[in-house]
């Protein structure tokens, strides 16, 4: 039975980011979400010719990294991609467990806008939020207001709520079985 | 569960195959992988899919062979090919499209970009479908008139019935494909207080999940792309009437919580829309499955499995109330006989004995195909055993066949019913892998009946 929800950053992360994600989730599904010491950065998972990271590798390392029954949830600053795609913003294999996440990409200043630390803490927060979704078996929901609605771009980020829409939320209630 | 859309993607690396399966998988899609035109080809023999993903250079049989032989008369697969490539060039698209692709994409892909081309061509399939079944419900003539049987077994569903349809308790109809779930159903409606009010009727298995959502609740203009204007669902229709969900046990988790929030609340919101609509709608329900079963295996919700089972009915195989037989025959020779324009015809005992000693794995939606082909093929005015697509050879007196071939095959044919066709789980059933029940199927010549 799951009940504990971790985060922990790969690689060097702003504590206040990792701490909201934390918050968000503990207030979001009424559990404890603790935050687990750093893991180093992902130089191994560095593919030259992108200047990218692989996704795949990291994920790996933080499924043999999570303990018992916790759903840990990685978040990392560098770029992510899976060989099929161009980037991603998260990764997770849908009910197994563990997800990841890349700030790179959330940063107003990726699209050459001014830095505006609430709107990537509200960015950061939806993208984990739909990655540990994943990660217990929600797949994508056709509300677009849900926070699993799928995101293939940063618009599709910003137009979203935080929140699961009732359906998905019933689903993850289900799947966390509480 | 409902069907999923399903995609193929055939390359031969791991990585892409793998990483594609894994961002397709986060849609609900179903997926399958090969890993050379040669497994693809192979595979696509057994089996079609909505969606194929197919890498343009590949060692051994290339992209553009691979889309030839997917294409060519043997398999002519239904799906709609994308061509992968890592390096597009006019020559190599124009050369795709011109044998028949639907697109190209270049890798690695914008998730945007592969997202919408994918959902296009799954709306459209969609589209498709929805249309199809529309016309199948249309051309769908009543299928009975009324329930037969002169059993114990059904004089207890006739007293049931009865005692329950004047009520408004929801009611689960459980039995094997082809028994007549919807003909209870049916009798419910028309003898409760609604029967002057609609009597509406959902597949819940023939339909994805994303098209049964649509279907139940409907949807506002703009919900989703393709939702050009607003739809009422079945719900909204079957308002002050019923609403019969036929194979439930097949819906996904996720329709089930929207499900059982219109039972416990009586309202719902249209997909896409803010404003709850209110409905007063009795919910009759039928499966084939073994629900409890689905609940230990965590697959259906027991809180939804309660609120629909408030009252049950168990319809019995046609083999275990064989002295229905003959009163069936009878009325079916009469009713094809009418609707065929033939002279009535009788049947003689030889060939009612035949009847009699099969074991009728598709139940009376198979004995009424045999009927209706006795008659559409027969000659005389009597139908006799040569009419029949079993012969006597096949069958023993007692029900059960002489020959090995032949027992295996019928228990094949019931265990496919029993699962409605659904290979994975059969082949589960029968301890024996999909392969080697795809061969048996070959093999036998298992056609899908009703």
């Amino acid at each position: 039975m799951t009940r504990c929800i971790a985060v922990c950053s790969i690689g060097s992360v702003d504590k206040g980011i990792l701490e909201h994600i934390a918050k968000q989730i503990s207030t979001r599904c009424g559990l404890i979400c603790e935050i687990y010491p750093e893991m180093e950065r992902p130089e191994y998972a560095y593919n030259v010719t992108r200047c990218q990271y692989d996704s795949r590798p990291i994920l790996k390392r933080l499924i043999q990294y999570c303990k018992d029954d916790t759903k840990l949830l990685g978040v990392t600053q560098v770029d992510l991609y899976v060989p099929i795609l161009k980037y991603i913003f998260g990764l997770a294999q849908v009910g197994g467990g563990c997800s990841l996440i890349s700030l790179h990409r959330l940063c107003p200043e990726f699209y050459d806008q001014p830095s505006d630390p609430a709107l990537l803490l509200e960015r950061a927060e939806k993208t984990a939020m739909h990655e540990l979704g994943h990660a217990l078996g929600l797949t994508h929901c056709r509300e677009l207001h849900c926070v699993m609605y799928s995101s293939t771009s940063i618009e599709n980020t910003d137009f979203k709520n935080p929140d699961f829409c009732p359906t998905c939320f019933e689903l993850f209630k289900w799947y966390l079985e509480i | 569960m409902a069907k999923k859309p399903s995609i193929l993607i055939i390359d031969d690396e791991l990585a892409i195959r793998e990483s594609l399966k894994d961002w397709l998988m986060e849609d609900d899609y179903e997926v399958d992988l090969a890993s050379s035109g040669e497994d693809a080809v192979a595979l696509a023999l057994k089996k079609d899919w909505e969606v194929i993903l197919l890498d343009l250079k590949m060692p051994g049989m290339d992209g553009i062979e691979t889309l030839r032989k997917l294409k060519d008369k043997e398999i002519d697969t239904k799906a709609e090919i994308i061509l992968m490539t890592a390096y597009a060039t006019i020559e190599t698209a124009v050369q795709a499209m011109k044998e028949g692709a639907f697109d190209y994409l270049v890798k690695p892909f914008d998730p945007d970009e592969v997202e919408i081309q994918i959902k296009r061509i799954i709306e459209h399939k969609e589209l498709v479908l929805e249309n199809v079944l529309l016309r199948q419900k249309l051309e769908e003539r009543s299928e009975y008139d009324e329930i037969i049987g002169k059993s114990d077994a059904m004089q207890e569903i006739f007293e049931m019935i009865s005692r329950v349809a004047p009520t408004d308790s929801t009611v689960l109809i459980t039995g094997e494909s082809g028994t007549g779930k919807e003909l209870i159903a049916q009798a419910l409606h028309g003898n409760s207080q609604r029967c002057y009010m609609p009597f509406i009727a959902v597949s819940c298995g023939a339909l994805p999940d994303s098209l049964l959502e649509s279907e139940l609740f409907g949807y506002e203009k703009g919900a989703f792309t393709g939702a050009e204007y607003t739809k009422r669902g079945r719900f909204e229709m079957a308002d002050k009437g019923t609403l019969f969900l036929d194979e439930i046990g097949d819906i996904s988790l996720k329709t089930q919580v929207d499900l059982l929030r219109v039972l416990q609340q009586k309202e719902f919101r249209r997909v896409g829309g803010q404003d709850l609509i209110k409905i007063d709608v009795r919910i009759l329900s039928a499966t084939n499955r073994n629900l409890k079963k689905a609940i230990e295996e965590r697959r259906f919700r027991d809180d939804l499995y309660y609120r629909l089972n408030v009252i049950s009915i168990h319809v019995p195989p046609l083999r275990d109330r064989k002295e229905d037989i003959s009163l069936l025959v009878e009325t079916f020779i009469h009713r094809y006989c009418l609707e065929l324009n033939k002279e009535p015809v009788k049947i003689v005992p030889s060939a009612m004995k035949l009847l009699m000693a099969y074991d009728w794995p598709g139940n009376v939606r198979e004995l009424e195909n045999v009927i209706e082909r006795a008659i559409v093929i027969g000659k005389g005015t009597e139908i006799v055993s040569e009419d029949l697509p079993f012969s006597r050879k096949e069958l023993k007196a007692d029900g059960f066949p002489k020959s090995l071939k032949m027992m295996e095959k019928i228990h094949i044919e019931r265990i496919l019913a029993e699962t409605d066709w659904n290979i994975t789980r059969a082949a589960r059933e029968l301890h024996i892998d999909r392969q080697t029940l795809y061969n048996k199927i070959e093999k036998h010549k298992i056609e899908r009946k009703g």
